[in-house]
């Protein structure tokens, strides 16, 4: 008895469960379950484009550690300020990245830190306002097994 | 245009003496320096640009690319057209000189008529030339950097022949991308010995973020302040080894460079050049999303284009490769702005343009040490040797071949780089033809078993480098060279899902998800790749075989282009 399966059986498990994306997919922009999270973090709420600026290069350069920037236009007043951004990214084992918590007292809704990405994905900033609005950004970032360039 | 006429009187001026089938004497006749070098002065500013000219000391055989793929909005737009389409879309009679020096029709053929190009005794020529002529003050040289890399010479002197003879044609500045290849270390060493700057914008320590070269250099020219911003090859680590540049962070910084063109409009640049090394898609992009640039000289993807390409107020140049062409720009900049120009992309036919005595010396001086080397004859080639081109090249099928041979492997992997001179049909093959395909800093010919799922996603990865629809997330070099491998892509696919049909050739079986294979291949961005360098394992294959016969490659199936 072994546990080996033929393509056909392998292919009957993969349909029975959908999640089987095929192994060699290779850097598919896959999905977590990110989405979820957004929603939990605004209730639901469908956040606007806008306000949030996320610095992320276009190829990462090492995938285990990436240089990220988030900013958010605010005037980060009493009356008007961001109060917590969401990072996640679609594509890691795990979705979530980091929420920042932000006051009046922080100046600028600016945070600068290294992520770790799995694969080719895209990180998604979400940014909660004191007025209980919600921004967002994302950015496509390719994480590649690298060389034959030039 | 100008150019276009320009192109046409030089190409009207070769067809009347050589029909097809002419003598190379005879077409030489049509082909005068001076007919090369006519230029009707434009303005008050000129500016001349080299680019890739990848350690080419000497005049060259360069075959362009007969598939030259672009995708997204920039499918079918130059620089993506080649061979009849070229000459169509610029007006360019067939068998001419500028269809030779330009496309890859009848490149056998009129190699033998037009000869070799390039050259950089050539080169210091024209320069020289256009300096008299326009006068010092009025002129900047940009060289746009893959300057140090692509041959023996250049290799073994870690870059120095190639510093040595550049400085003699005073640049203004230059930018990079090779160059980094030969270390943080060497790199540093080889500026401090320039005499003129090194600029590069995008490029910031690991550590503290900072700049590491100087972002751009004012200069004073045709009474106007220029700012020239350097543009180094934006994916360094990632297309190149990072163990050799581990403190740099490279990037294409749409924002550092939004930045950097401000800086300088408000110290005063009523001219503002970016010497790039991003390639023309990104920079065609880059040019209409920033504004603010007057100029970008492109380099990196070796498109060599007769006219500049508009994008918004912004100019593109593509200079060409190998050291074939040297650009002029005549720019009449007044205003802060560019009211008028007048472009031509001069070839530099070896037999009718004069060798620089001064730089002829220098040339031969750095020659000497391996001569005899260079000239020593390893086997013969029957078929047309040449690398450029989106899939496959002659060149690298010989590569390819060796490599199965000599590391006793079933399938081989040989990189798609733009860089490459071709060998004509024949030719001898020599130690310099070997190493104008092979010279790197990282050349180990490593064997090791790869699965067949690992060998799609190798596949995949370099096809998304350069199909990705944006330009921004391609590398700019060309596809992975097989060897013992067929597959099919499909370049207008998400990425991931381009390759398919994947073949052991030897079998004729698919190749297997799980099942294991023997492959080599070279030029690993891995540090401590075991294995001969690559030079070695050509070089026995060639004495091995004696004769070079390379069949028509149809291993590679493509749709969607």
């Amino acid at each position: 008895m072994t546990l080996i399966l033929n393509r056909r059986q392998a292919l009957a498990v993969g349909a029975g469960a959908i999640v089987v994306l095929g192994g060699t997919a290779g850097p598919a922009f896959a999905k977590n379950d990110s989405d979820d999270i957004i929603k939990k973090f605004t209730g639901n709420a469908t956040p606007q484009q806008g306000r949030v600026k996320l610095d992320l290069p276009e190829i990462a350069e090492n995938g285990n550690t990436v240089p990220m920037t988030i900013s958010v236009e605010s005037p980060m007043t009493a009356q008007s300020h961001v109060t917590d951004v969401l990072v996640v990214a679609d594509g890691n084992p795990r979705a979530g990245v980091a929420t920042f918590h932000f006051s009046p007292a922080s100046g600028a809704a600016e945070a600068n830190t290294r992520i770790r990405l799995a694969t080719s994905q895209n990180i998604i900033a979400v940014a909660k306002m004191n007025d209980g609005s919600f921004f967002t950004a994302s950015k496509a970032v390719k994480v590649t097994i690298g060389g034959c360039g030039g | 245009m100008f150019s276009r006429r320009d192109f046409l009187q030089l190409a009207a001026a070769a067809a009347a003496v050589m029909p097809a089938g002419g003598t190379r004497a005879l077409a030489q006749q049509g082909l005068s320096e001076a007919e090369l070098l006519r230029f009707a002065p434009l303005g008050n500013i000129t500016l001349l640009h080299v680019a890739d000219i990848h350690g080419q000391l000497v005049p060259v055989h360069f075959r362009e690319p007969s598939l030259n793929i672009g995708v997204g909005e920039a499918r079918g737009l130059p620089p993506h057209i080649t061979g009849k389409d070229f000459l169509q879309r610029y007006g360019i009679p067939e068998k001419s000189a500028a269809a030779y020096a330009l496309t890859f029709e009848d490149f056998e053929a009129l190699a033998k008529s037009y000869g070799r190009i390039g050259g950089l005794d050539r080169a210091a020529t024209v320069i020289k030339l256009v300096r008299a002529e326009r006068g010092e003050g009025n002129v900047l040289f940009l060289d746009g950097g893959d300057t140090w890399q692509g041959s023996l010479g250049a290799n073994r002197s870690k870059g120095q022949d190639m510093v040595d003879c550049m400085r003699l044609l005073k640049p203004d500045a230059m930018t990079g991308h090779w160059e980094f290849t030969y270390g943080e270390a060497r790199v540093k060493e080889l500026i401090k010995g320039l005499g003129f700057p090194f600029l590069a914008l995008n490029v910031r320590d690991t550590e503290w973020n900072e700049p590491v070269f100087e972002p751009y250099k004012m200069f004073d020219k045709g009474g106007v302040k220029i700012a020239v911003l350097g543009q180094a090859f934006p994916y360094q680590p990632v297309a190149n080894p990072r163990w050799l540049i581990p403190n740099w962070s490279f990037g294409i910084r749409e924002d550092d460079v939004r930045a950097t063109v401000e800086k300088a409009r408000k110290a005063g640049a009523q001219l503002v050049v970016m010497l790039s090394h991003n390639g023309f898609d990104v920079d065609r992009k880059l040019a209409s999303r920033v504004s603010g640039i007057d100029v970008i000289l492109t380099s990196h993807t070796h498109d060599a284009l007769p006219e500049a390409v508009r994008v918004g107020k912004t100019l593109l140049i593509a200079s060409g490769s190998h050291g074939k062409f040297v650009s002029r720009l005549d720019l009449d900049a007044r205003d802060g702005e560019v009211k008028d120009f007048r472009y031509k992309l001069i070839p530099l036919f070896a037999d009718a343009i004069r060798p620089d005595a001064e730089m002829a010396a220098a040339i031969a001086k750095a020659r000497a040490p391996y001569a005899g080397e260079l000239r020593r004859e390893v086997g013969r080639t029957e078929s047309l040797l040449y690398r450029r081109g989106s899939f496959n090249g002659t060149f690298d099928d010989l590569i390819c071949a060796a490599l199965i041979k000599e590391r006793d492997a079933e399938i081989a992997l040989s990189p798609g780089f733009r860089w490459g001179a071709s060998v004509l049909p024949g030719a001898a093959i020599t130690i310099e033809d070997i190493h104008n395909a092979t010279a790197i800093t990282y050349p180990n010919a490593y064997r090791l078993t790869m699965s067949g799922e690992r060998l799609k996603e190798v596949l995949e990865d370099v096809a998304d480098n350069l199909f990705n629809p944006d330009p921004y997330y391609q590398q700019g070099g060309d596809m992975v060279r097989c060897g013992g491998l067929g597959y099919s892509v499909d370049v207008r696919k998400p990425a991931g899902q381009r390759i398919s049909g994947m073949t052991h050739l030897k079998t004729g079986k698919p190749i297997e998800p799980k099942k294991d294979y023997a492959v080599a291949g070279w030029a690993s961005v891995n540090e401590g790749t075991q294995g001969p360098p690559i030079w070695d394992v050509v070089e026995r294959y060639i004495a091995g075989e004696k004769v070079v016969r390379i069949a028509p490659n149809t291993s590679v199936k493509i749709a969607g282009v």
